[in-house]
């Protein structure tokens, strides 16, 4: 039996997330299909027959998938995962949002965020903010998955799948797209950076967020903030790392005045090298820093910035 | 305008949480427990809806062990006017909570359905979607705005590249994130009242569901532990480590 993928990404561009969960993949099948949903797809699709190991890809064209919502896309992959052994996704807000609803049409369970594919039944998945690890088998007949990309190294790219038209069209009137905001950054993406530098509460305001940002461009870094940060509005929500934020593992994690609560720790705690910056000698974060720096952080980032 | 809200009793989000010696689960023994943080944000705003107005009656539903009734009691002293109490000892996959919630939904007809996105415990994230799907309701996942208009809601979702808005035809079901309210905190006096507030008690084996689960725990462990490192000096120090020994700049 072969696996359906999900591929990730904005109706512009393929997001590194694809190329991890074909990683994942090929430790469950060798027959990978990767289906691009959206609307004018047609570059995203033929990026993603370069995926190594990919041996389809199938694309669903349509007005119908233009934003992606949860209502026609589950109805298409419930519709087309009926005959795979396993269905992945990116446990991104894309992912999260529909995957469920495709579990519960297929009546099957969905193993949620997994970090590890131990074989093709078995799973291992932070639970409780990643301060326990389970490691669960499925007697499903089909495996529902979302993965959390970041613990996943990306498949290269140099393949030339065949590509696919699917006609299978859901379109649906019970749900509607009004609008979005967008971030507009030149900046990496917090999930794919090398580098991110996060501000929290000691920030005091967002005008502050400024210092960390002659920082990021010398480090070609992503920048992130704590929920606190966020709530008060120094920044968007989109920028919060942690157990309902992005999950990132970065090569340097930098944390400026963020205290290290157990929901922040969730969201960076794999990252390679952690750095806090904060002037509490006895803050949590410097209990997983491998780095730390006790003072206070409107001294330290300019001279940080001035050095580097 | 009727709200149903589904709520979970969970371990209370301060617990610093420890596995087993034998690696068969989280320990909980002891453990504070309370209402899952999302899902008491899910009550405030079901609450909100009704002092302005918008819903007549809030109805709080919770499936698990009989102490799921404090947690029930708890959204009734934030504002819900009743409580049905689903009562298991299983534990269930987010699966069979949504198929008992589908029951629910169809003898009790709300116009929406708010619950959190996701719980602190399983961190599933699928329950509000799976019961969506089962009862053909469309979805408003990780609200931070909820608009209820003449047959429609307006949903404003937390998503990764920023914020995104849809519109549902209701009945729908909406799960939020942490930016929707800030809880009240119950007071006493609404303590008291509410526990003088109609709660029905059913079993879980009376709604003809099939409770039992595909998906076996094999194990459960503690996560590595990261080591702390070192304390540097000055910012010169910092910028050497980070050249020199981490090599990651
Ligand atoms: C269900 C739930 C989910 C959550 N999810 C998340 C999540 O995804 N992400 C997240 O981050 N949080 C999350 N939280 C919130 C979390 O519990 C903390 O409240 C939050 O992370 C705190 O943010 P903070 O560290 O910025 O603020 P604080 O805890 O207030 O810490 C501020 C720090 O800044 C330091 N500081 C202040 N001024 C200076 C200065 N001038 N120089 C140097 N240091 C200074 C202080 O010493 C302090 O350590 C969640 C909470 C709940 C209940």
């Amino acid at each position: 039996m072969a696996v359906l993928i999900y591929a990730e990404h904005d109706n512009q561009h393929l997001k590194p997330d694809t190329h991890k969960l074909v990683t994942a993949a090929s430790q469950m099948g060798d027959e990978l299909h990767v289906l691009v949903a959206g609307e004018g797809v047609d570059a995203i699709a033929k990026q993603a027959a370069t995926i190594a190991g990919v041996s389809k890809v199938i694309v669903a064209d349509n007005a119908a998938y233009a934003h992606q919502l949860a209502e026609p896309v589950s109805a298409l992959v419930a519709d087309l995962g009926k005959d795979y052994s396993h269905v992945l996704a990116a446990a991104t807000t894309t992912g999260k949002n529909f995957m469920p609803r495709v579990a519960a049409m297929l009546d099957v369970a969905q193993i949620s965020d997994i970090i590890r594919v131990d074989s093709a039944d078995t799973f291992v998945r932070p639970i409780y903010a990643g301060n326990a690890i389970a490691t669960v088998q499925s007697e499903d007949a089909i495996k529902v998955l979302t993965v959390r990309s970041a613990a996943f190294d990306a498949a290269a790219e140099g393949n030339s799948a065949s590509i696919e038209n699917s006609d299978v069209v859901k379109a649906m009137d019970i749900s509607g797209f009004v609008g979005e905001e967008l971030t507009e950054s030149e900046r990496p993406e917090l999930t794919a950076a090398d580098v991110i530098i996060s501000g929290g509460r000691g920030m005091q305001n967002g005008e502050n967020f400024a210092l960390l940002e002659g920082i990021a461009d010398k480090l070609g870094a992503a920048i992130g903030a704590s929920r606190a940060a966020v709530d008060a509005g120094f920044v968007p929500n989109d920028m919060q790392v942690g157990q309902t934020g992005k999950i990132v593992a970065p090569q340097l994690y930098i944390a400026v005045g963020i205290s290290g609560a157990i929901q922040h720790l969730a969201g960076m705690k794999d990252s390679k090298i952690i750095v806090a910056i904060n002037k509490d000698e006895e803050a949590p974060i410097f209990q997983v820093a491998d780095y730390g720096l006790v003072g206070d952080l409107f001294d330290i980032l300019p001279q940080l910035e001035a050095a580097l | 305008m009727k709200i149903l809200v589904p709520v979970k009793r969970a371990i209370d989000y301060n617990v610093k949480v420890r596995v087993k010696p034998d690696n068969s689960a989280v320990d909980l023994t002891n453990a504070k427990m309370a209402i899952n943080p999302f899902c008491e944000i899910a009550v405030e705003e079901a609450v909100r809806l009704k002092e302005k107005g918008t819903a007549s009656e809030v109805v709080v539903v919770s499936i698990g062990e009989k102490a799921c009734q404090e947690q029930i009691r708890t959204a009734l002293a934030l504002g819900a006017d009743r409580g049905l109490h689903i009562e298991t000892s299983d534990s269930l996959d987010s699966l069979q909570v949504a198929k008992l919630l589908q029951k629910v939904v169809e003898e009790e007809a709300p116009q929406l359905v708010i619950l959190g996105k996701q719980s602190i415990d399983s961190d599933n994230n699928q329950t509000g979607q799976m019961l969506a799907a089962l009862t053909g309701m469309p979805q408003g996942t990780f609200a931070s705005e909820v608009q209820v208009e003449e047959g429609s809601v307006a949903v404003t979702r937390e998503i990764d590249g920023g914020l995104q808005t849809v519109k549902l035809s209701l009945p729908a079901v909406v799960t939020t994130d942490l930016r929707l309210n800030e809880p009240r905190y119950a007071s006493l006096p609404n303590i008291m009242k509410a526990k003088r507030k109609p709660l029905d008690v059913k079993a879980a084996a009376d709604y003809g569901v099939d409770l039992t689960s595909k998906v076996k725990t094999l194990k459960v462990e503690a996560p590595a532990q990261r080591q702390g490192g070192v304390k540097v000096a000055d910012v010169a120090e910092l910028v050497e480590k980070l050249k020199t020994e981490a090599k990651v700049i």
